[in-house]
């Protein structure tokens, strides 16, 4: 097996190229949504690397984001430490916090790993509302810093982030380790009989995860400035993470990419339905998950296979 | 219960194919496991020996899978040690139970099914590591040297999703091969597999062997594995009952009485005893599946109050009648229950109307209690009805009873079988549709069984077709017995004139 399927790289290299041209010709006001978009798009795939290959679902992803972005946003703010200095911290807060959860919830059984995430992101929320001091609170956190100011300038660094993650999660899932990660969340007795450390593996891909979640977090505060519950832990925003995961394709990692992009486009086309444009997404989120359970690039994938 | 075990049954000199000089390389002593107040395993002592197979037999509910689960640590020991060339692993994680060199031939595993039989061969052997991120090539050629060796070297490109049964076992045994286990477990060897297949899982097993491997047979009865196995070890309600080697074990007195019922005896009405008019009655009936034509003009009839057995062997088509009968395929001819034609009705209206299908997949809710299982099944009574059809189950499967709050999971695999068949009672069926009951279970568990239908037909009304392939447990109870092959029926007749008619050709 090859790390990087041709046939894959062969349609992403050119729709790369194209979204990189389109600062080009594109108003800056859409070049902010597709940023947006496309950290938005490191999220989900990080998330599928849980959810597709250690079978594991994690219902907090913005328990992640949320301590790297905040992480970041905090020494930036308090400490006024350099960006480069707040991002690694960030994104070693999370994969610190990512691990204190993950070990011991999965050391038990079915659905509690799910409900032991779910409760970690409102523990999170509750935090920084407490710490209002600290973490802003409910108004939010600024930071003082951004990256830059030039639109096309963030566009692309999202743009290249999100081509780079995918290519190392996309590596990373179907290298041996990936093969033993997909075996332990498929069959973990079996696994487990073959001598795999079933634990070990699925703890690992949380790790990396965190890591990719909480660095795109990161990566958020400094674009927007800002950071708020309401934008980055919320439970809804893990919910758009995960229908922008399951919309693209389970286990394929760069559907979370094509779900993101479609559920922020779609959002925005939406917009002059004012509050019926979220119902309307949700709608089509659903539709696709219970009709094509496999998502976009899924349904592709499984033709193939057949 | 007090077992009787044979002096001298401990030693297993009895065999000739052993070397006598070989050391022991698994010791097992003293392994108990509890599972709340239900002692599975009970002070078992073991030893195996390299280049040596061992067959561990015993009917259902008898310990056999737990003390393999315990060895490979799937499973944690509540006592007893386990030592594999001196080294004690009992409560060690299966992982680490594996790199110590111990490996499992599972009987159902799940491939990954969008990876090729190539790529699962390679899964088992990549090193426990989180930092191979590039594919070592001579993973790839031993896999494919594996795959060659199982006979799987012709479809190494497919998927597993692709493969019949027999492939998907060889490549349950492709993965034992490459993990090269010093032990090797195999869970039910044969289970599923046509006789050209047993030959060749044979041979490969005998493979392991010659390489000096230690191997141990999992499986219901001793007839099964007796052609392969250098020794057997007899296992009954978690405690040894005999050791030796396959005939000793075959002739042991606990290990007959354990596995043999009596003959068969028959007790059958006169079909004029029954009301004229059958309660169901198929004519004519043709099912297609695909191309493939599962039955061709079959047609039976029941009386109400009838016990009617349909015996077949596997794929004979009882299943598709049954399904037919129930409304879950669509079919041609006719069939006619209490005088009204079926045809057109959905399945839940046929249930309704009184025909109630006991699927030789148990399908119990596992997580729910003996008691809400029967409970679910009653859903329609009234309380009082309730009680009174749960009482007289309960009277009819006295170990259900005693097991009522244990969920159902924990059941044994008869116990479970009782508890679908009870289920199925407290619908109150007018024509209940046994399929296949005996699928699975030991003769002891059987003979229960048997008791408890025949009590079901001494003491009610109740009308039963049944389909079997075991024709010890299908003849006693019928009234009449039809006989299906190759989706046609073949015989019909009273059940004490079927040895005599097709016995000989059928056993």
């Amino acid at each position: 097996m090859t790390l990087l399927p041709v046939r894959g790289l062969a349609i992403a290299l050119p729709i790369l190229v194209a979204a990189a041209l389109l600062p080009l010709g594109v108003s800056g006001y859409i070049l902010g949504l597709l940023t947006i978009a496309y950290y938005f798009a490191v999220f989900a795939m990080a998330w599928d690397l849980l959810f597709g290959f250690a079978g594991e679902v994690n219902f907090g992803p913005t328990f992640l984001i949320g301590l790297g972005a905040y992480g970041a946003g905090i020494l930036n703010s308090r400490y006024e430490l350099p960006i480069p200095w707040c991002l690694a911290a960030g994104t070693a807060l999370a994969v610190v916090g990512g691990l204190a959860l993950a070990v011991p919830a999965l050391k038990v059984r079915g659905p509690y790993f799910g409900l032991i995430t779910l409760v970690a992101v409102l523990l999170l929320q509750n935090m920084i509302v407490v710490f209002a001091d600290v973490t802003g609170g409910e108004i939010g956190l600024t930071v003082p810093d951004v990256i830059t100011i030039d639109t096309n300038t963030n566009y692309w660094l999202a743009l290249g982030f999100m081509a780079v993650s995918g290519v190392i999660l996309t590596v990373i899932s179907r290298s041996p380790a990936g093969l033993i990660l997909q075996a332990a969340g498929q069959d973990p007795v079996v696994a487990g009989a073959l001598g795999f450390n079933v634990a070990k593996h699925k703890i690992a891909a949380f790790a990396v995860s965190a890591a990719f979640s909480g660095l795109a977090g990161g990566l958020v505060v400094f674009y927007m400035g800002t950071a708020s519950v309401g934008t980055l832990i919320d439970t809804a925003v893990g919910v758009q993470v995960i229908i922008a995961a399951v919309l693209g394709g389970r286990r394929t990692i760069v559907g979370g990419a094509l779900g993101a992009v479609f559920l922020i486009a779609a959002g925005e086309l939406l917009r002059p339905l004012g509050a019926l444009s979220t119902f309307v997404v949700s709608a089509v989120a659903l539709v696709v998950i219970l009709f094509v359970p496999t998502g976009l690039l899924g349904l592709a994938s499984l033709r193939r296979a057949q | 219960m007090t077992v009787a075990v044979r002096p001298g049954s401990q030693s297993p000199a009895s065999s000739a194919a052993v070397p006598a000089a070989a050391e022991p390389c698994l010791t097992v002593r003293g392994l108990t496991k509890r599972y709340g107040g239900l002692v599975a395993v009970k002070g078992v002592d073991l030893d195996l020996r390299p280049g040596e197979i061992l067959g561990l037999i015993g009917p259902n509910g008898s310990g056999k899978s737990t003390v393999m689960k315990l060895v490979m640590g799937l499973e944690k020991p509540s006592a007893g040690s386990i030592r594999l060339d001196g080294t004690e692993i009992a409560g060690w994680p299966s992982h680490r139970v594996a790199r110590a060199g111990i490996g499992l031939v599972f009987q159902h595993a799940r491939p990954l099914m969008r990876q090729t039989v190539l790529e699962n061969i390679s899964l088992a052997l990549l090193p426990d590591s989180l930092l191979r991120l590039a594919a070592d090539p001579a993973v790839g050629e031993r896999a494919k040297a594996i795959a060659e060796r199982v006979g799987l070297g012709a479809v190494i490109d497919r998927r597993p999703g692709t493969l019949p049964f027999a492939d998907l076992r060889r490549l349950e045994l492709a993965r034992a091969i490459a993990r090269d286990p010093r032990v090797v477990l195999v869970d039910e060897p044969f289970a599923g597999l046509t006789g050209p297949e047993v030959a060749a899982f044979s041979e490969l097993i005998r493979g392991f062997r010659d390489e000096g491997k230690a191997v141990l047979l999992v499986d219901h009865n001793v007839k099964s594995v007796a052609a392969l196995v250098d020794r057997v070890f007899a296992l009954y309600l978690g405690e040894r009952i005999a050791e030796g080697s396959a005939e000793a074990v075959m002739a042991d007195p606990t290990v007959r009485r354990v596995y043999l019922g009596g003959s068969i005896e028959t007790a059958a009405r006169p079909e004029a005893s029954f009301k004229s008019e059958p309660l169901l009655s198929v004519a004519g009936v043709d099912v297609l599946y695909g191309k493939a034509q599962a039955l061709r003009g079959v047609s039976i009839h029941v009386h109400e109050g009838e016990f009617v057995s349909v015996v077949g062997l596997n794929g004979a088509g009882k299943t598709t009648l049954f399904n037919a009968i129930s409304g879950l395929v669509p079919h041609a001819g006719t069939i006619r229950f209490d005088g009204r034609d079926l045809a057109g009705q959905k399945a839940a209206a046929i249930a309704r109307a009184g025909i109630v299908q006991v699927p030789e997949t148990r399908e119990l809710f596992g997580d729910l209690s003996v008691r809400e299982n029967l409970d679910l099944g009653g859903q329609h009574l009234t309380r009082a009805e309730a009680d009174r059809q749960r009482d007289w189950l309960y009277d009819l499967f006295p170990i259900l009873k005693d097991r009522e709050r244990q969920t159902a999971r924990t059941l044994s695999g008869g116990e479970q079988q009782m508890l679908t068949i009870a289920r199925a009672l407290m619908m109150r069926p007018r024509l209940l549709i046994l399929d296949e009951p005996t699928l699975g279970l030991a003769p002891v568990i059987l003979e229960l069984l048997s008791k408890a239908l025949e009590r079901m037909r001494a003491t009610t009304p109740i009308t039963v077709l049944l389909g079997e392939q075991n024709v010890t447990f299908a003849l006693p109870h019928a009234d009449r017995v039809y006989v299906l092959e190759q989706a046609r029926i073949v015989w019909e007749g009273p059940p004490d004139r079927f040895a005599g008619e097709m016995g000989s050709k059928y056993l």
